[in-house]
């Protein structure tokens, strides 16, 4: 079996808001304002794939990243969770890229990886946060599509497939090849990778891919669908009125009464 | 001829609250470029279900009043969705970004060739055409976005537009479409679904709700929560992290990838305050923290703290509340 897990970087998300600027020049986060990391579901999705491979005799796992140089970081990590082969895709045309573009481009260099069963992405980066990738790529590629995974086993050729929905959980039969998109549970929590696996990752090759080694590119859909005209940060920040109190049910009277006096009950 | 399609979802002829909302966004949308707006129904009670989106501002509805579209199938609900869409002659295709809107979104975009934005809260009608506005960096900034197609697809966020009230007099008219859905392939089969809740209200509807986050330490905390909110007539969320942590099953999960919300009281217990559940509380009305880290970013978006312990606070709440309300 071979997965594919495409894995994203971002801007860290738990930059405390005070920290955060934009760039208006580039209309993005201000270089050097914060660290960037692989995006957390990303992760979950990594982990998830590392998993499965382990359960299946002879399976591998391909770690696709679609980013610049600085992306190698994440698939550093990727080798360090013991991914088998990583790939790193990119043209500097694609600095502005868009969740249709890059699900374009990754289905199309997902076909360039030989046979593939199951792909795996992160239902939605933290930074942009559009939540288009998979559905997108499961479409140029014709297979099926599951969203917002949690956990998931293989059973022969089919996939059972636990993901959320509204009220609580669905289990579905999947046929491979599919694409999952993976939400964080208790199944997929990232590993801390063995000192040793990280110190071998190191060393171990990156293969790298330009846009000249993915035949039949389709120069338009590698266009951002929308562009970003303006970013603009709101002030959000509101007063707090802290309540105190000599004991617990002092200030449990004077919050009750606050809440009444706001007419919030 | 309209030239925005909305996908508003009915069940039993009555339309869901996301669609509701989406019919109010496109009203707006109409109303600021000066066109003609369409909804599509789909499944058995589409027609009646047509008749509360003209009052709720739709010109035409599109339906498809066909079985096989009762429970939600993301291949039968593309291809459906596509079809009216094109019968429809549209440009602009909206639908709700809620569960099934990130099954959906990508996916009609890609099949109709349109351009696709999603968790869109708000618009701006301008002489050189629409701006779209999403949340970008989890709520921390705001973009504007322009489409550089013909067609696009609009996934619309939950919970950012007020909910427009219906008008019985509004005419319009209602047309079926023409779909072939029995060979459809649907190659992802649902084996059983499973619902899970403590208690009967849903995070989406509930005017009061109750989170806990990672400073609860486990998962016994959440029965003090319930209790809490049963007195408030409530519901029980949760951050992510707990959920991770596996205290409470995953649909508990308030923030951008839980459930969006927007009670009149939110109390956030033990509750950090992370950009992705930020976002997802966007429109609380007030929001209550109680935290015993002063420093939590929670206490800047909140309009009451208490830095406290909530394992002895939280008890007084309930009892005084008791006293006082119950």
């Amino acid at each position: 079996m071979h997965i594919v897990v495409c894995l994203k970087q971002v801007v860290d998300p738990e930059i405390p808001p005070r920290y955060f600027k934009i760039d208006p020049e580039t209309n993005r986060p201000e270089a050097g304002s914060s660290d960037m990391v692989m995006d957390s579901y990303a992760e979950n999705a990594l982990e998830a794939a590392i998993q499965l491979r382990d359960k299946i005799d002879g399976a591998t796992v391909t770690a696709l990243c679609l980013g610049d140089e600085e992306s190698e970081d994440v698939l550093r990590r990727a080798l360090a969770f013991t991914a088998d082969q990583v790939v790193r895709i990119w043209d500097d045309e694609w600095e502005d890229l868009d969740g249709q573009a890059v699900g374009y481009i990754l289905a199309q260099t997902i076909k360039r990886l030989g046979e593939v069963d199951l792909v795996l992405t992160g239902y939605q980066a933290s930074d942009i946060e559009e939540g288009l990738v998979g559905t997108v790529m499961a479409e140029e590629l014709s297979i099926p599509c599951v969203t917002l995974v949690s956990e998931f086993e293989a059973e022969g050729n089919v996939i059972k497939a636990v993901c959320e929905t509204e009220t609580g959980h669905a289990v579905m039969d999947v046929p491979m090849p599919a694409v999952f998109t993976i939400v964080s549970s208790e199944k997929n929590v990232p590993r801390l990778p063995k000192v040793k696996d990280v110190r071998l990752a190191r060393s171990k090759p990156i293969k790298e891919l330009g846009i000249d080694d993915i035949e039949g590119l389709d120069s338009e859909l590698c266009q951002p669908a929308f562009t970003l005209q303006k970013v603009f940060v709101p002030d959000r920040d509101v007063n707090c009125e802290i309540l105190t109190g000599s004991d617990d049910s002092q200030i449990a009277n004077s919050l009750t009464d606050k809440l009444l006096e706001l007419k919030v009950l | 001829m309209v030239k925005v399609l909305i996908y508003a979802d009915q069940l039993e002829g009555k339309l869901g609250s996301n669609a509701r909302e989406a019919l109010s966004f496109g009203t707006l949308l109409a109303e600021s470029t000066s066109v003609k707006i369409g909804a599509v129904l789909l499944g058995t009670g589409a027609g009646d279900g047509a008749k509360e989106a003209i009052a709720c501002g739709a010109d035409q509805a599109f339906t498809i009043e066909n079985p096989i579209l009762d429970e939600f199938q993301t291949d039968l609900y593309s291809k459906a969705i596509c079809a009216a869409f094109q019968q429809s002659e549209a440009d602009i295709l909206i639908l709700p970004f809620d569960r099934k809107g990130k099954d959906l979104t990508g996916r009609i975009a890609t099949r109709l060739s349109a351009a696709a934005i999603t968790e869109v809260v708000d618009f701006k009608a301008e002489a050189d055409g629409i701006k779209w506005i999403r949340p970008i960096y989890g709520d921390k900034a705001y973009g504007e976005y322009t489409a550089n197609r013909k067609k696009i697809v609009v996934g619309i966020r939950p919970k950012s537009s007020e909910k427009k009230e219906a008008d019985e007099n509004r005419t319009g008219s209602i047309i079926p479409v023409n779909c072939e859905l029995s060979k459809v392939t649907v190659a992802a089969k649902l084996v059983e679904k499973i619902e899970s809740s403590l208690s009967g209200i849903r995070l989406e509807d509930a005017r009061v709700i109750v989170s806990g986050g990672r400073g609860l330490g486990c998962s016994e905390a959440f029965s003090e929560l319930q209790e809490l909110a049963n007195v408030l007539n409530g519901a029980v969320g949760a951050t992510r992290a707990a959920c991770d942590a596996g205290w409470v099953p995953s649909n508990f999960q308030v923030g951008q990838t839980g459930a969006v919300v927007a009670p009149d009281l939110y109390i956030a217990v033990g509750i950090s305050g992370a950009s992705q559940h930020l976002s997802g509380i966007a429109n609380a009305k007030t929001v209550v923290a109680i935290n015993n880290d002063a420093e939590a970013p929670i206490f800047k978006r909140a309009n009451i703290g208490v830095v406290a312990d909530y394992k002895t606070v939280i008890p007084a709440l309930t009892k005084i509340l008791k006293q006082k309300i119950g």
